[in-house]
């Protein structure tokens, strides 16, 4: 039952008034009720948080938010009197009615073309005013301000599975993202398949992962708690179950967390990467205590070949390659 | 000797596959039955698939479409079905199946149901339109048809024979790369993609010469209806995108057959190239489909309204705007790429400036009702039904234009219901106004107007039971084209999505039926007049159906409303003094066989038979030859016998006229 299983997951991981709602939610599960019925009353209970997007736990989801609901209620400036005439205009005039006046020949009006033409112009306007400055705030690859030390961790998408990489701390996760909340978190993301999308909706802010280029990702969480990752870029056979979960901790968890990874007893060379890179729709969550150094770096490079290799001494900074590729990277963000 | 083809190929392992093919085969063996039953062979050859006339060539692209449009509906009821069972399990249908449904669908409601029915509505409206007796071009014509029937018949036959593509519609690089997708259907994709483009991309040229060069005289192009303004646009559209679509699906054919690396990971492949050519053929194709739509809106709105259409020179204007703006629009398919905040703040302003021309459309449709009389026929539930829902998914346009939302919304199912939102009203509900509305003109009687109300209500009360879930399941965080899924929030909401889907085929049902009871009663349903709807362009001062030669005497034109000028000014149905010799094209059977040699020859390049291919594209270029020297391609319809035709029919006209009072 994958269903049960998930709601343990929510009971114990998200925010006590989420996980009261989620306890409920299995009990009534626990009655043994039929397989559609615990579907509705989630949804029911779940109410509004269901609505991930209309509830951000992050600045950049909140952002985004405020411009979605924004440029909506300019919107609805335009659309709500077109559903209302759309509706008034044939009743008041149509043809088994006679008292309306009718005029065949009427076609054109200066006011009403200058009203129609510039009322949605003048709303275009505010809306790229507010995308202008919008997007350049929520730029992925801007960093966030914060007075504490970023969390940095290298995302590499697999046929099917995630692999984030702590290159400051030396581990590896597969399909599971730990960081603490209040604390940037800065992503840099390379796929070594085909493209796939990195993105957890209740943080904001999706990007493309692509072989042989990284994009970068700054995200930050408001609150602890467990939030649903996902890869938005169709990808093939195993593409539905490629999701991971992001716990954004405590300060003390996550250090906790770390020591506990340190631990673990696998360790991520390159054949145990060989392995773990091999299509599979396993996404079970797997621990390194170490990592190859420079393994991300080399994932990207693999895809370089002769025509685009960086002389033998030179660094990377130097290299002619793929300049559209990562087009902050060469501006030095 | 047969390349990669072997009995391994038919999926007979796949019971839901073998059900279709066996289903498909039955029924073109029940068709075929009937055709040799009533000894209609001949009929068929002579009248039909070697025809050159643009009315019949338009007819049947409509058939086309309408036929694919039930397997794109079927694939849709299966990926409602299927999501709405696999919460926490696998459901009915496993990844490799439906992956292969998704991509088919798309691809056949783009390519082969969108694009065939604007371009049959095109084929029968537009040189009756303009006063013309055919296209510019007819033998080209004959031949578009073919390319486009035989790319609807390769994807057909992916069914039985190997696989379809699982890449999606947009077959983004570099999934389709023979390294992720070995297999055939991304082949099948590819072939039937390029051999309908290149079908619609030299009916484009068709359509452009033919509007340019062969207006009736008076007809300035600021006196064009409004709906061949929109065919302008979209032939400008196809001629500028569709070579755009060409080299990139060669590009990723060269990639596949040849191991090139134009769009691969390595060897300096770019992925992202290809996701650039493919949107900048993919947006205009979006405006490709719309814009006649919005044609016909104006030309129903105008009619049911009894009234001039509002705003005329601001529709021409708004389609112009709309027609240049689009090329500027392509790289919001893919805010998300990692592009810099000032190339996605570009790309999100254009895109919004779209809206205004959009918009100004909508508000002259409105203001054409107003101090009208505004007739509530199928044609005109369609406009209306269209205005409230496309005013929706215009909204959510510019929502998702705009770059911050767009990180969210993304290939969410937000974005799978504005798409459906704008293509659905924007396009399909036109398109089937646009049927309702020339029907009778095309084919001599009219449809049933109960059944066509009903389709009308199953539709839209149906599409708004299976989309707005959608979107609302995209705040939930749910992304397109999941196989499965685990989280039990979503499925109610897949649910009610899944049964309006099943309205929706209702809809269709009532369609079908609507036709059956028409052609029952098809005598009393009969249009002697030619008008029957008081319509106040050009087509409606002919016979329906309209003879070959579509009008006897070129009619002069004095305004936008050239045939309600007419009936004004008492000159409609004047009898001209004599009548002259009509030179037509006669029938040839070289687009059918070029048609049927490319099917057969992207039959052979998917499945690596290199002769058959070869000696396919030999007969393509030989069939061409012959067509090229054939020096009599005309007839003459004698003076005579255009007078007796056009006699008769004033007869049956007065004798109509007389049994009506």
């Amino acid at each position: 039952m994958v269903s049960k299983k998930y709601c343990r997951q929510v009971a114990s991981e998200v925010s006590p008034i989420n996980a009261k709602k989620a306890g409920m939610y299995h009990s009534l599960l626990q009655q043994g009720w039929v397989k559609l019925l615990p579907a509705l009353a989630a949804f029911l209970l779940g109410g509004c948080s269901n609505l991930v997007l209309l509830n951000p736990k992050g600045p950049i989801g909140e952002t985004e938010r405020f411009v979605i609901l924004l440029a909506f209620a300019l919107m609805l400036l335009v659309v709500i009197p077109v559903i209302v005439m759309a509706f008034w205009f044939p009743w008041k005039y149509r043809a088994d009615k006679s008292r309306a006046d009718y005029d065949p020949k009427w076609s054109d009006s200066g006011k009403i073309e200058l009203v129609i033409w510039l009322v949605p112009a003048v709303i275009v306007t505010c809306l790229s005013v507010l995308i202008w400055y919008t997007t350049h705030h929520l730029d992925p690859y801007k960093p966030i301000v914060s007075t504490s030390k970023p969390v940095n961790v290298e995302a590499v998408s697999l046929d099917w599975q995630w692999l984030f990489i702590y290159p400051d701390e030396n581990i590896a996760v597969a399909n599971q993202l730990v960081f603490p909340a209040h604390v940037p978190l800065n992503l840099r993301i390379t796929s070594d398949t085909v493209m796939t999308s990195f993105f957890i909706p209740q943080l904001g802010s999706q990007i493309y992962a692509m072989a042989g280029m990284q994009t970068r990702l700054h995200l930050l969480a408001n609150e602890p708690g467990s939030y649903a990752g996902q890869n938005q870029q169709y990808s093939g056979e195993g593409y539905a179950g490629m999701n991971f979960k992001a716990v954004a901790t405590t300060a003390e968890e996550y250090a906790a967390w770390l020591a506990e990874s340190r631990k673990a007893p696998q360790k991520l060379d390159l054949a145990r990467y060989e392995q773990l890179a091999k299509p599979t729709t396993d996404t079970s969550v797997a621990y390194f205590s170490s990592v190859e150094p420079g393994l991300f770096d080399s994932i990207i490079h693999k895809y370089m070949t002769m025509t685009d290799m960086p002389p033998a001494d030179g660094t990377a900074e130097d290299m002619p390659m793929k300049p559209m590729h990562d087009m902050h990277h060469m501006k030095g963000n | 000797m047969f390349g990669k083809l072997s009995l391994e190929a038919i999926p007979y392992h796949d019971p839901i596959v073998m059900l279709a093919v066996i289903g498909s085969i039955a029924l073109g063996l029940v068709i075929m039955g009937l055709i040799s039953y009533f000894h209609k062979w001949h009929y068929l050859w002579t009248e039909w698939l070697t025809s050159l006339d643009h009315k019949k060539i338009g007819i049947m692209y409509i058939i086309l479409a309408l036929v694919m449009m039930l397997r794109g509906l079927s694939d849709a009821v299966m990926l409602r079905s299927q999501q709405a069972i696999a919460m926490g399990s696998a459901g009915y249908l496993p990844p490799d199946h439906f992956n292969q449904v998704f991509s088919a669908h798309g691809t056949m409601m783009i390519i082969f149901v969108a694009m065939p029915f604007l371009t049959g509505l095109v084929n029968i409206v537009v040189p009756l339109q303009l006063g013309a007796r055919d296209v510019a071009y007819p033998f080209l014509n004959s031949i578009s048809f073919w390319l486009t029937a035989s790319g609807a018949m390769l994807v057909m036959v992916s069914l039985g024979v190997g696989e379809f593509s699982k890449a999606g519609w947009s077959g983004y690089a570099p999934l389709t790369e023979l390294q992720y997708s070995p297999g055939t259907g991304v082949d099948y994709w590819l072939w039937s993609l390029q051999i309908a483009g290149i079908g619609s991309l030299l009916t484009s040229v068709n359509f452009l010469v033919t509007i340019l060069k062969m207006r009736a005289p008076g007809m300035t192009l600021m006196r064009m209806p409004i709906f061949v303004w929109t065919t302008l646009c979209t032939s400008v559209l196809m001629l500028f995108s569709f070579p755009v679509l060409t080299v990139a699906l060669a590009m990723v054919t060269l990639d596949r057959y040849l191991g090139m690396h134009f769009f691969s990971n390595d060897f300096g492949g770019n992925m992202m190239m290809y996701a650039n050519l493919f949107w900048i053929w993919g947006h205009p194709e979006v405006y490709i489909v719309v814009l006649p739509a919005f044609g016909i809106y104006s030309e129903v709105s105008a009619t049911f309204s009894s009234k001039r259409l509002f705003g005329y020179t601001s529709m021409v204007y708004a389609t112009a705007a709309i027609m240049v703006l689009s090329f500027s629009v392509w790289v919001h398919h893919f805010f998300t790429m990692g592009a810099s905040p000032n190339v996605n703040i570009f790309f999100g302003i254009t895109t919004m400036i779209i809206a205004v021309p959009t918009g100004v459309k909508i508000f002259n449709w409105l203001f054409t009702m107003y101090r009208g009389r505004v007739r509530f026929t199928t044609p005109m539930l369609w406009t209306l039904g269209f205005i409230t829902t496309f005013a929706i998914g215009g909204m959510t346009g510019v929502l998702l234009a705009a770059p911050p939302a767009d990180f969210v919304l993304h290939n969410s199912l937000f974005l799978v219901a504005h798409f459906h939102n704008v293509l659905i009203p924007g396009a399909l509900f036109g398109y089937l106004a646009g049927y309702a509305y020339w029907f009778p003109k095309a084919i001599g009687f009219a449809l049933d107007e109960k059944w066509g109300r009903r389709s009308f209500w199953s539709w839209i009360i149906g599409f708004y039971l299976a989309f707005i879930p959608l979107y609302i399941l995209g705040f939930m965080g749910m992304p397109r084209r999941m196989a499965h899924y685990d989280n039990p929030a979503w499925q109610p909401l897949l649910i009610i999505a899944a049964a309006g889907t099943m309205l929706i085929m209702f809809g269709v049902l009532c369609q079908i039926i609507q036709l059956v009871v028409s052609i029952r009663a098809r005598h009393s349903h009969r249009d002697l007049t030619g008008d029957l709807w008081d319509g106040r362009t050009l087509e409606w001062a002919t016979a329906s159906p309209p003879p070959v030669y579509n009008f006897a005497t070129v009619p002069v034109v004095h305004d936008i409303d050239a045939f309600t000028d007419m009936k004004e000014k008492g000159t409609a149905y004047t009898r001209p003094d004599h009548f002259e010799d009509i030179h037509m094209p006669k029938n040839s059977a070289c687009g059918l066989i070029s048609g049927m040699l490319t099917l057969v020859f992207g039959f052979a390049m998917i499945w690596y038979i290199w002769w058959l291919a070869i000696a396919s594209a030999l007969g393509m270029l030989i069939t061409i030859i012959i067509r090229a020297n054939d020096d009599e391609s005309h007839y003459t319809i004698p003076a005579a016998e255009v007078e007796a035709m056009e006699n008769k029919r004033l007869h049956d006209m007065l004798a109509a006229a007389g049994t009506a009072r």
